[in-house]
């Protein structure tokens, strides 16, 4: 039997702590649209994605009004491209991503995720000609995502392609310059890649999942924060506890819309996400949770562990909360999206090298970071393969989604709006090259932790 | 099903009137009412039962906000479901 308190706790928790669902997802495969005509290929990915995704926007508000939660966004990830368009006899994959735009814009979703390459072991023709499209395929689409793994604990680093995705970022950058190298927001490069990912811009559908499925992407940082609130001084077993309650919470919730949702669409469940997944909005920031539990600053001595306290909370708390959990799970510390974060740097306690640190504790990475415009190739692949390392030794996934704005320096801002918010050029403080280590390519071996079996 | 309507705003005569009219209109069962005022702020959780009732929801919801706005106080009605996930297991 529900209680009055019960009640009025769920609606503050939406009301005033900004509780949503943060995204239903539909992962479509996109593998048995294959020709090796282009032209067909993309009619075939237009026809397949506006059928199955026709109704998934109208279940989402159906479902947001029924039960009074905000789900943000509606979204879809299809097969990596490289895969599903492999058999095209062509040089480029950009009328493919015209095509997914035009499919996403045509049924009503936020984001369309999949312009993928999984190259961690090595590069088929339709890999090659993916990465090399990327640029232009970005700056000739509104809502597209692209994402490359080139990295896992099992195969080891492919550094040829960190070297390329180097200068690929550069020229996105360099591409959508005029509005304020936006392409470069809807790139990143991973480590450990999950295919059920439903968040972007790291979304694609995996090869290994089923036709479709809805999987479901929880938030909550600002109910977080809120419950910490009222333990000032509590020691850090009370913390932990009341992050596992309220992260059950917030994942039961989400657990209620993916069922619904796949109930109502017909399609399978994939997986809920646990995420703290903030927004640039007052109130919803994953920093501020970290400054909750005592640190003045983020990025202060003591971030790191604040931040993997939260992080193994809110997974042991959520994990009960749902039949399947999977994609990226934990707290995501973009800086542009988070309010706390934004702050942290603009006040100068938060730098791009603690945050290295802080993704070693975290759900992903380096996440929506602005840096000056002229930053190199060569650097942008040093801070790739260093994140990169960290994913592969430590098993978990990592992630590069920084912005080299063309013409800005540090102290100058950037603003991209809604969900990607706005952001101050963070400085990358060593001077030094990384020319002669990212020109040596090849691949790092898998490290002895790949050796499992 | 069941729905959960919240009544929050400042007190003046009438609103349970105006709250269960709509219901009774849409045949809309009451099933328990707790009200009170705080700080002449008035509180209101109403449970009810709507499967016998022909109107959809989302049309309920929409006559229930509107109504609210024309006397200053705001509705909400949501499904019980949400509230039962997140409370019980």
């Amino acid at each position: 039997m529900i209680t009055i308190d019960d009640i009025l706790e769920t609606n503050r928790m939406i009301t005033e702590n900004k509780l949503d669902v943060r995204t239903i997802t539909m992962g479509i495969s996109l593998r048995d649209c294959a020709h090796p005509n282009i032209s067909q290929f993309c009619r075939n990915v237009y026809d397949k994605i506006t059928t199955s995704a026709e109704f998934l926007v109208k279940t989402g508000e159906d479902i947001e009004a029924e039960y009074g939660i905000p789900i943000i966004h509606k979204r879809i990830s299809v097969t990596p491209i490289a895969i599903a368009a492999d058999a095209c006899k062509t040089d480029t994959y950009v009328p493919v991503a015209e095509a997914l735009d035009k499919a996403a814009k045509e049924v009503g979703v936020n984001f369309i995720g999949g312009f993928s390459a999984l190259v961690e072991k090595g590069f088929t023709n339709g890999d090659r000609i993916l990465i090399n499209s990327i640029p232009q395929a970005l700056a000739s689409t509104d809502l597209v995502c692209s994402s490359v793994n080139l990295g896992s604990t099992k195969s080891g680093i492919n550094m040829d392609c960190v070297r390329e995705m180097g200068e690929i970022i550069k020229r996105t950058a360099e591409l959508t310059r005029d509005q304020q190298a936006l392409g470069c927001a809807k790139l990143v490069v991973f480590c450990n890649a999950p295919g059920d990912n439903p968040f972007m811009a790291g979304a694609f559908h995996g090869v290994s999942e089923a036709d479709k499925v809805v999987s479901v992407g929880v938030s909550g940082p600002g109910v977080v924060k809120h419950a910490l609130e009222d333990l000032k001084g509590a020691d850090f077993t009370e913390i932990a506890e009341t992050i596992k309650k309220t992260a059950f919470k917030i994942t039961r919730v989400g657990q209620l819309v993916a069922r619904e949702a796949s109930k109502r669409l017909g399609v399978p469940f994939g997986i809920i996400d646990l995420s703290l997944a903030p927004t640039p909005a007052v109130g919803d920031s994953v920093a501020r949770i970290i400054e909750e539990l005592g640190i003045e600053g983020c990025g202060a001595p003591g971030t790191t562990a604040a931040l993997a306290l939260l992080n193994d909370a809110v997974k042991k708390g959520g994990l009960m909360a749902s039949s399947h959990v999977g994609g990226l799970s934990g707290a995501f510390i973009p800086v542009s999206e988070d309010e706390g974060m934004i702050h942290a740097v603009q006040q100068g306690s938060l730098s791009i090298e603690k945050l290295e640190a802080m993704t070693c504790v975290c759900s992903v990475g380096l996440d929506m970071i602005a840096i000056e415009g002229d930053t190199s190739a060569a650097t942008i692949s040093g801070i790739i393969a260093d994140e990169a390392a960290i994913g592969m030794i430590n098993n978990k996934t990592t992630a590069v989604r920084v912005i080299p704005v063309p013409g800005k320096k540090v102290g100058e801002m950037v603003e991209y709006g809604g969900l990607l918010g706005y952001c101050p050029i963070v400085p990358v403080r060593s001077q030094y090259s990384s020319e002669a280590f990212i020109a040596r390519g090849g691949r790092i071996p898998a490290p002895i932790r790949s050796l499992t079996n | 099903m069941k729905l959960v309507v919240t009544v929050v705003g400042k007190d003046r005569v009438g609103i349970i009137a105006m709250v269960s009219q709509i219901l009774a209109e849409n045949n809309v069962n009451i099933l328990s009412i707790n009200q009170n005022i705080m700080d002449g702020f008035f509180n209101m959780i109403l449970i009810a039962e709507i499967s016998e009732s022909k109107i959809k929801l989302t049309e309920l919801q929409k006559i229930l906000k509107e109504r609210g706005e024309e006397i200053n106080v705001q509705i909400k009605a949501q499904h019980e479901d949400i509230f039962n996930v997140m409370h019980s297991v």
